[in-house]
């Protein structure tokens, strides 16, 4: 079995997720938050449930070039990154979906409502766990692999239209859908971006040092097998 | 790496203490629960959550590492 390694060996990137983190937890709580009425405080979900969508879009991102990279190099170290960055990016879309609804409750009244931009990013998360679903399916290790790299990129390419595109074709109560590209009004608060940023940078962080664990777990497993 | 964390501390203070008016409109914030310093309760045991999960995770990367040490050194012995 190929050598399994991870590039991001030093630690000073993990200092740096903590450090931001931090920074949004405290900066997130404490900074001044334009006014809007209905929204109110809940505005500064902004760092923790967009910062979700944000930092899941890096990681799944990141994912797919792996697959990529796999698909071109048969690597297998490629493989695992890919689906460690896949199942990181997913825990974040959950958490993204979940925030995402009791936001909704407490500013729209619902849990859920039928609004395009929610739907997408529901079905997103649907085809990312048959992601995992045909990982977990196939015994072959190189076939495995291939497949779930092709659906990988399957996978990816749904997320533009389900989460970008086809929310801005309709009305929408989201805001950055509905014809509206990209931020609004608050969006574009130079304090809520004082926070917003890093937190992006901070959540990512974090994901890639959980990512980085799981790897050298699995990087000693496979090499316990290639000794017994 | 003190210093950093020392700069965005003093950061977020600054930031916040250029006081934004609030435009007149009765929209209602947590000016009460900031007025009584209460909002600082919350900040804090937000940080401790997010400080025991750190360092368990620190925990955990220290485990791995541990691993991998007497695994190189069992390799080369």
């Amino acid at each position: 079995m190929a050598k399994l390694t991870f590039d991001f060996k030093q630690n000073w990137w993990k200092l740096i997720a903590v450090v931001l983190v931090y920074y949004t937890v405290i900066g997130g709580f404490l900074i001044k938050v334009p006014r809007i009425a209905i929204v109110q405080e809940s505005v500064r979900n902004q760092f923790f449930h967009v910062s979700m969508w944000f930092s899941m879009m890096i990681l799944l991102t990141t994912s797919l070039v792996f697959s990529i990279r796999y698909l071109a190099k048969s690597k297998t170290r490629f493989d695992v990154l890919a689906e460690e960055f896949a199942y990181m990016g997913i825990i974040l879309g959950i958490l993204g979906l979940a925030t995402g609804s009791i936001w909704a409750r407490f500013t729209w009244g619902a849990w859920w409502v039928n609004d395009a931009k929610l739907n997408g990013a529901a079905i997103c998360m649907l085809i990312y766990l048959a992601y995992v679903i045909l990982r977990n399916s196939i015994e072959d290790e190189i076939q495995r692999a291939r497949i779930a790299a092709v659906y990988n990129i399957f996978a990816w390419s749904t997320l533009l239209p389900l989460l970008y595109i086809l929310p801005r074709l309709t009305d929408s109560l989201h805001p950055g859908s509905g014809g509206n590209p990209g931020f609004n009004i608050y969006d574009l608060d130079n304090n809520l971006r004082l926070v917003f940023y890093p937190s992006i940078i901070g959540w990512t962080l974090l994901g890639v040092w959980i990512i980085q664990l799981r790897v050298r777990v699995k990087e000693l497993k496979s090499k316990l097998e290639d000794i017994s | 790496m003190k210093k950093w964390i020392l700069i965005l501390i003093a950061n977020v203070m600054a930031f916040s203490a250029v006081a934004q008016q609030g435009t007149g409109e009765a929209i209602e914030m947590a000016d009460a629960l900031r007025a009584s310093g209460k909002i600082y309760v919350v900040v804090i045991v937000v940080t401790v959550i997010l400080t025991g999960l750190i360092l368990y995770l620190i925990r955990l990367d220290r485990k791995v590492g541990r691993l991998e040490k007497e695994f190189s050194e069992r390799i080369k012995s």
